[in-house]
Parts: C-alpha cells; structure tokens; sequence
C-alpha cells in the first residue's frame, strides 16, 4: 500500500444559489486546488467526481456532463456515489487510485448545483424513499431526520436546548470561513429553540440549508510528494459501511454502520484509542443533532454523553476536543457532495495550519472526518496527520 | 505492487426482455447468490467490500445506493455504488485490492430497464440542458406555478425549438456516428448487417441470450430506417438482467483452492462531454486500452489478444470499437468480418456471446456481460460456443447514448 | 444559467445570485421536466404484501435460521443471506417507536393541518420490526415513544391494494394510554 498525501485544496463560495452551472463550480474548486499544488490538468493521473442525486442538476449521467469542469476530459474518470456520505466516500476513493498504484497524482471534485431542482431541492428527496412502502404516504426527507432525533433524545433523555448548542456552535466557528453560508457570530439558543418548527422536533435553525458549491482535493503519492511540500498532510485510515435498507427494522438511536466505518478506519491508521489520540473531527452535520449523533457513532465518546461534552465547551474550537472546526454544513452550507470541504479538506487545512482564522490552537497531529448517507445507512470516515 | 487479482466468482440471473415476476432485489440477489456459490465462499464473512453499479434514473430513485445492501450480502458491511459500467465496478475492485487493505471484492450490475418506461426521455435527460436538449424537441415551459422569470406572464420558452412536435429520440446520435463511421472508413451499410447476423447466430449458443435469430443480412438490409443509415435490427433490443463477480487476491484464491483466472489490467476513460466537439470515433476505447494494455504489459494487441467482447450495442459499434481498441488497423474491421477473422474460429473472434445485439442491451450491466463471456471462455466453460486455445481476453463497454466514456478489461489465464 | 455582462465573476470562489437578480431577471433559466415514467415489478414478496393489505391484513415473511419475523416481507434474510421460509400473519396493532410532527409537505411548502408520521413496530414481529405510517385521532401532547397503537382500515370498497389502505394508527386507548 503507498502512502497518499494532499497538496491541494480548492472550494467555491455555498450558497443558495450561484451563477455558474455545475461544470464552471467544479472548474473553479479545481482550479483552486491546481493552483495551490503548483500543478496543471496534464499532470493530473486520473479523476474521481463525487455527486449526489442527478435529479438536482437535472442531468441524468450527471457525472459524464460534469467531466470536462472536473478536468476529466481524455482521461481515467470516475464517479462514486452513496447519497450524503458521498463527500467523504469520493476522497477514499481518491486514496486507492493512489494507493493502489494506478495513479501517481490523482484529483477528486465534488460538485453540488441544488439551485436548478424545482419547485425546491426537496423535492428530488421524494425519490429515495422506497417506491411501495414509503412515497405513497408523500414524504418529505426532513421526516427521516425529524423521527430519528426523537429516538435519539427520548433513549438518552436530551433536551433540545443541548442539540441547539450545536446549530450555535457551528454557526459561529463558520464566521471567517471564506465560502460560508450561513454564519452567524450573534446567534442564540434561544434563535435556534424560537425558529420555526418544520417537523417536529426538527426546527428550521436545526438544519443546514440547501446550497449550490464544489470542492476539490488532489492526492500525490507519498514517494512523488517532497517535490510540492515539506510539509505533507497524509491519509492514514479510510472506512465506509452500510446498513440495510429497512430502516424501519432498526433502532435508529445508534448509528452502527458509522462506529464500524470507524473501526475500519482506526484500524488502518493503527489508532486504538480514538478519543485520546484523534485531536479533532468534522464529523457530519447536516442537522445539528447529527454531529452529537456522529460523535458518539465516531467513538469519540460514549453512548450519549455527546450533549454533555457540548455543554461543557469540550468541543469548542478551543476545547479538548473541537468539533467541525470549520462551521460544519450547519455553518457554512450543505451543497451534498460538496461538503467534502468542510469534511476533508478542512482535516487538510487544519493539519497543515492553513486553516486562517478557523485554526485550532495547539498544534493538531490527527484529524478525523466523516459523512452520512443513503437512508441513514451509510457512513464513511477518513482519518488524516500531519507527515 | 506486485499482488496480483482474480477472479474467483461469477453468477448471473435469467436474462429476459421483461421480468414481471422480479424485483430488482430479487433479481440482484439470484445472481450473487450463484457468484459466492461458485467463488465457494461465504459472503457474509469472507467479502470486504461491496459494489454495484448503477444509475439514479434508470433504477428510478434519487439515491439507488439506499437500496442495494440487503441483497447482496452487504449489510453493515462496506459498500458503494459507481455510476458507471460494470467494468468501472470490476477497476475500482482491482484498485481496491491492490491497495492491500481488502482481499476480497463483489462487483454486481444490472439492468431493470423493463421498469422504466420512458427510456428515450432518460438519454436526453442526459444531454446537455443548455445547449443539446433545446435542439432535440419542443422546450417545456414551467407548470409549477413556474420559474421566478416566469412568474407574471404566460411563460415563454427563452431558447431552442417551439413547435409541438415530438421529442426526437437520442437515438440519433448513434445514426449520426454511424454515418460518420461509414464516411471516414469505407465500410459499408452491407458489413454493419453482417455483424448483427453474425452475433444474433453466435447467441443461439449462449442460453443466457434473449435476442437470438436466424436472420442473414439481407433481412438485416431490409428492415426499416429508425436513424439513417442506422436500421431497426441493428439497434441492439433491451434485456433485463443482474451479473455478479467476486474478486480476489491471488493469496485468497490460492486459500481458497481456486485457479487463478487474472484480471491483469484495466482501464477507462471519459472523453469530452459536448456533443459539438467530440470526434465521433470511439477514442474513449482507444485511450482505455491503451491504459489497460500497459497495466497488462500488452504490446501487441492484435497478436496476443485470443478473443475479444466488445460494446455493440449498435451495430457499427462492433468494428469501431475493434479498431478503437487497435485489435483491428484503422479502417479494416470490415475487412476482418469478410475474412471470417471475428468469427469464433478466427483470428480475433468477437462477441462469440452474441454480444448485445444477441444478448440484449443490458445497460450498466453490458461490461459484465462481456467480462462475464471471457471469463467462462477462458475457464473452457463455453460449451458449444468454445473458443479453442484462448488465454488472454479483453472486454470493452461504451457507457452508451450520449456519452463518450467507456471502460476496458484484460484478463488471463495462468501467469499474469 | 447565464448572466450578462456586468455579473461576469469578479470573485474567483464564485458568483452568489439572490433573488434580486432572478426578479430583476439579470440571469436567464432554461427549463426542462422530463417524462419519467416507471412500472416497477413489485415481486412475490411485495405483491403479497399488498394483496393481503387489499384484505386487511398484514403478512410478513420467516426466517428459521436468525428466526426473525420479518415486516416489510421479504424473499431473502439480509443478515443471513439465505431464502426466507414462510408466511406469517402480523398483528394490526403495534407500538410507536419514534414519530414526527410535520409542518412541510414533500415540497418544502408550509401546511395548514400538521402530518403524523412515524415508526411503528408491529406486534407478531421482530422487536423492532415495524413499518412507516401516519397517526391519527391523537394530538400532539398525547402522542409519545411507547404508545400501543391500532391500524384504522379504508373500507374494503376503497382499497387499492398499497401502504395507504391503512389509513393512519390511532391510539389503542382513547386518550392515549400513558406518556
């Protein structure tokens, strides 16, 4: 297996809508990226797209359209693809290009364009519900997050105000993040406890809001790496799993299949005790109770003790352990695929102190990541350190 | 790297033109039930990684990943959805494997297609919204009480064609390509009939064909125009069906008391997008073999290939795709079906399966299906099809209408 | 989208656009609704599952190597891969194992009169075996985790043989039973 590392990193502004189609979101985050590795498209060994559901774009195949922003003309060109998990899923595939040998330099990009899909992003959310069982009853996705936060806070007796802490939090580690969305340095919990109840408990300063954006990363292998940094940022544990697709045959207060990305990951990046050695993570949170729930999924603390750790600032930026050091996708937007940004390149930026205004104090060595997908069944983990 | 990849499992369901009886699942899970069944495993703790492929909009979901675990023996386990061809699934596992992290890899693809009624209306969903899909039929105007530019007024389509029309069918690109194929080469209408003569014959001997006939050319001439000079019996017919692979390191075959069968390279590539500029000439397969050629330390294609599954999912296909690939010298694939050379006593025998237009076109599924021929070739399990001798075989697949993406692979028998 | 000149991208992280540029019509749309049509194969498994919800009853499938009852029904056991083995009949009554209140309907839009959904685990099978549907007959401080729940049926003449021929759960006990 060869060591992969990072040597570039690349992110548009999110927000509700942009300008530039698709292509020209993901031609901007590559170019970003390009720019910051000292490298241009020939040098580029293949291409990995990461996107959610074609039904934003509106393009069926949307990978094949996307290819020429992505810099994947003429070349080895790949799109992986497992909903929401989709932003850390597509830099682990990113990592075996390189680390089995096939590529020496390798880009991922991860596009979103939420923006197109009338009359709102949701409604394409209609479509991954089951066709028999479930889009009869004319679901909406918020339903999915609203039912498994209520099982979430009735096993451990959560009160929302400890949930809302996190929508606070995150909102304001987003102000100073050059592509945020949604930061807000004022914000309140009482903001969040007072915002309009979409479905219950669910409330609309829980949720991250839709976004258009991209991002993009570019790994080298670690024998070719000296030649654009002495400073290299390397991957040293990937891990993905799903659960089933009967979601209604499990209980949803516990994300497994994320504690067994976790295992997999750690395992690979020879970490056995995950709360003492990681420094920080980014784990997924597309709803404020998600990141409470991830953590605890992540292993970094035990079954339920997530809300009491935020209420005693551990996982302030400043804390022992910083919890989405960038603002999250509840900070800075969740164009799907695209918070790949906050997910996996911020892991980069923080380890190698390029973080600006966002970095953690003290020197971070290992940073976690992570996403969540599908119909809550998917998580998907990456582990990285600074060289 | 030096750890080399098998393939140790491969299974497929019962191919038909519809499977009313079938859900998908039910379909997935017959063939990977049969690949694990003959790779001697137990899937639920001998497979590392999972992965299907398949697209959002031929399944009909916004995330088909959701629904793909159960049958496959995936649950919590690792799994992941390409969108892409089969053969993008079986690269991604042999990258996988060499990263030496998993040993053991299921690919699985598909097609459903009789579920989805408007499969015409997906390809052009497919093309470009801004500058191709205008040009292929009326612009819709806005019925959700509309697009905020739309909002006072009766809306008023901004670009593009205005008439009530129909929508053409995307299908005409592939005349387009043909037309152009039959300019730059001098091939003639006469050879594409050939081929599909050839591979609806060679399907009589594969049962898992749905599209076999007795037809000569001449009738292959006969039938109708759909996208001049492109015929209707040239249009290769849809088919549902699943194809499973499991693949392995070579340490775990050995463990596992298989023969080693190789997939010693692989490649793919997406050329560009805009239907504007693209060459029309199948460089997509001429940059993936050359890719997967190095990678198998391939220097003579022509010579070292024994038999070949290419994409043919249009007739033409067949010998752009062969000269694509540098199995036949620019031009001459015509001159290699005269000769008899495609033939399964031939020099290059190609599609012996009956290929697409004998099997059916089974979408995401069409690269398995070709990897699936050259492996039970290579095994000598080909029965009545069997080609003599063969120890080196490549399979190709196109990503179909209207992309310019495609993916190849190389496998072999004994050492790799 | 495109845009005219003076909105050609001075920022090279990309170019927001409010709502004042599409009311102003500073950018232009194209548009596009394609006809997406599908006629899925439900299976044996499913197809069961619906005739007999056409009957007013609910049926599940087997397996007698985890011996998991298994609702929604179906021909295989995920966990461990093998054939499921056959039918049993499930209770219409249950228990909720988590719900939600919706304001939203699957558009996003606001809606006058809130939606009831939930899980519900059904009695006959697996702890933890249950399906999604709506509630009613209940209000929302009585609704909770743990309230025994009872299908309400359409009538026979309205079935059509899907999820929606139950028509919502209403609470086993009036009142609600206690939270």
């Amino acid at each position: 297996m060869k060591d992969v590392a990072v040597i570039g990193a690349g992110m548009t502004v999110f927000r509700r809508r942009m300008l530039e189609t698709g292509k020209e979101l993901s031609f901007l985050a590559t170019k970003m990226a390009m720019e910051e590795a000292g490298i241009e498209k020939k040098d580029i060994d293949m291409v990995v797209m990461g996107s959610a559901p074609d039904a934003f774009d509106g393009i069926h195949m949307k990978g094949e359209n996307l290819s020429d922003g992505a810099a994947g003309t003429g070349k080895p060109y790949v799109r992986v693809f497992n909903g929401g998990g989709t932003g850390v899923f597509a830099p682990i595939a990113g990592w075996w290009h390189v680390a089995s040998g096939a590529a020496d330099i390798a880009l991922v990009v991860c596009e979103e364009k939420m923006g197109s899909c009338y009359p709102h992003p949701q409604t394409a959310f209609r479509h991954i519900w089951d066709p028999i069982l479930d889009r009869p009853l004319n679901p909406n996705l918020v339903w999915l997050f609203a039912m498994e936060m209520n099982r979430y806070m009735s096993v451990y007796n959560i009160k929302k105000e400890d949930i809302a802490r996190v929508a606070v939090k995150n909102k304001r580690n987003a102000v100073g993040h050059p592509c945020a969305q949604i930061p807000d340095e004022k914000i309140t919990i009482e903001d969040v406890l007072n915002s309009e109840v979409m479905a219950w408990p669910v409330q609309r300063l829980d949720i991250s809001p839709p976004s258009d954006g991209a991002s993009a990363l570019i790994f080298c292998s670690a024998d070719k790496v000296r030649q654009f940094t002495d400073d290299p940022v390397f991957v040293s544990g990937v891990g993905w799993n799903i659960d089933s697709t009967m979601w209604t045959n499990r209980d949803l207060y516990f994300p497994q299949y994320v504690a067994n990305a976790a295992k997999m990951a750690y395992k690979m990046a020879h970490i056995n005790n995950p709360r003492k050695e990681i420094d920080f993570a980014e784990p997924y949170d597309p709803f404020d109770y998600k990141e409470l729930h991830h953590m605890e999924g992540l292993l970094l603390c035990k079954k339920g003790e997530a809300p009491i750790l935020t209420r005693e600032g551990v996982t302030e930026r400043d804390g022992d352990m910083p919890m989405c050091p960038s603002g999250g996708l509840m900070g800075v937007g969740n164009p799907i695929a695209a918070t790949m940004g906050q997910k996996v390149c911020e892991l980069y930026w923080q380890l190698a102190g390029k973080a600006g205004k966002r970095q953690i104090p003290g020197d971070p060595r290992i940073g976690v990541g992570q996403a969540w997908g599908d119909i809550m069944q998917m998580g998907t983990v990456i582990v990285m350190r600074r060289g | 790297m030096s750890r080399k990849v098998c393939v140790i499992g491969v299974g497929y369901s019962d191919f038909n033109s519809m499977t009313p009886d079938i859900q998908w699942k039910e379909m997935m899970y017959g063939a990977c039930q049969k690949a694990y069944r003959d790779a001697g495993i137990d899937v639920r703790k001998d497979v590392d990684s999972f992965i299907t492929c398949g697209e959002d909009y031929w399944e009909g979901f916004s995330i088909f990943d959701e629904f793909v675990p159960d049958q496959i023996g995936a649950v919590l386990r690792p799994c992941m959805t390409i969108t892409g061809d089969g053969l993008y699934g079986l690269g991604t596992a042999y990258m996988q494997i060499k990263t030496g992290l998993l040993d053991t890899v299921l690919v699985e693809a598909h097609s459903k297609i009789s579920d989805l009624l408007t499969p015409g209306e997906i390809m052009l969903h497919a093309m470009d919204p801004i500058f191709d899909r205008p040009v292929t039929g009326p612009v819709q105007r806005p019925r959700y009480g509309g697009s905020p530019t739309y909002t006072k007024e009766e809306p008023k389509p901004l670009i593009g064609a205005t008439d009530e029309k129909q929508r053409v069918h995307p299908y005409f690109l592939a005349g387009m390509e043909m037309q152009h194929y039959l300019r730059t080469t001098g091939t003639t209408e006469e050879h594409c009939a050939q081929i599909v003569a050839k591979n609806k014959q060679a399907a009589f001997h594969n049962p898992m064909a749905d599209y076999e006939a007795n037809i000569t050319a001449e009738d292959v001439m006969g039938s109708q125009y759909l996208f001049k000079p492109l015929k209707s019996l040239e249009i290769s017919p849809n088919v549902d069906g699943a194809i499973a692979f499991v693949l392995a390191s070579e340490e775990r075959a050995r463990e596992l008391g298989v023969e080693p069968l190789y997939m010693s390279g692989f490649g793919w590539c997406s050329d560009t997008p805009w239907l504007g500029t693209r060459e029309f000439d199948g460089g997509y397969a001429a940059k993936a073999a050359r890719m997967a050629y190095k990678m198998s330390r391939i220097e003579r294609p022509r010579e070292m290939i024994d038999i070949a599954e290419v994409d043919d999912r249009f007739s033409f296909k067949e010998l752009q795709h062969l000269e694509a690939l540098d199995l036949a010298k620019p031009g001459e694939g015509a001159m290699l079906l005269e000769d008899g050379e495609l033939g399964r006593d031939g020099s290059i025998p190609t599609n012996v399966s009956g290929g697409s237009l004998g099997v059916g076109n089974c979408y995401e599924a069409t690269g398995l299906q070709k990897a699936l021929e050259i492996v039970v070739q290579l095994r000598g399990e080909a029965g009545r099809r069997q080609v003599d001798d063969a120890e080196i075989g490549l399979a190709q697949a196109w990503r179909g209408i209207p992309s310019n993406s495609g993916a190849v692979a190389i496998f072999q028998k004994g050492g790799a | 989208m495109t845009g005219n000149d003076e909105m050609v991208p001075k920022d090279p992280r990309g170019t927001h656009v409010g709502n004042k540029d599409i009311y102003g019509r500073k950018i232009t749309y194209s548009w596009w609704e394609p006809e997406v049509q599908y006629n899925w194969a439900l299976g044996p498994a499913m197809s069961r599952f619906l005739e007999e919800l056409k009957k007013g009853s609910i049926v599940g499938r087997k397996c007698r190597k985890c011996r998991r009852i298994l609702v929604p029904p179906r021909m295989f056991c995920e966990r461990c891969y093998n054939p499921t083995d056959e039918w049993v009949k499930i209770e219409d009554t249950g228990t909720i194992e988590t719900f939600s209140i919706s304001y939203i309907d699957s558009d996003a839009r606001k809606i006058k009169d809130p939606i009831f959904i939930g899980v519900i685990s059904l009695d006959g099978a697996s702890p933890k075996h249950g399906i999604m549907h709506y509630f009613g007959e209940v209000k929302a401080d009585e609704i909770h985790i743990g309230m025994r729940v009872k299908a309400v049926w359409k009538h026979v003449s309205e079935r059509t043989g899907a999820i929606t021929d139950i028509k919502y759960f209403k609470p086993l006990k009036k009142g609600g039973g206690k939270k």
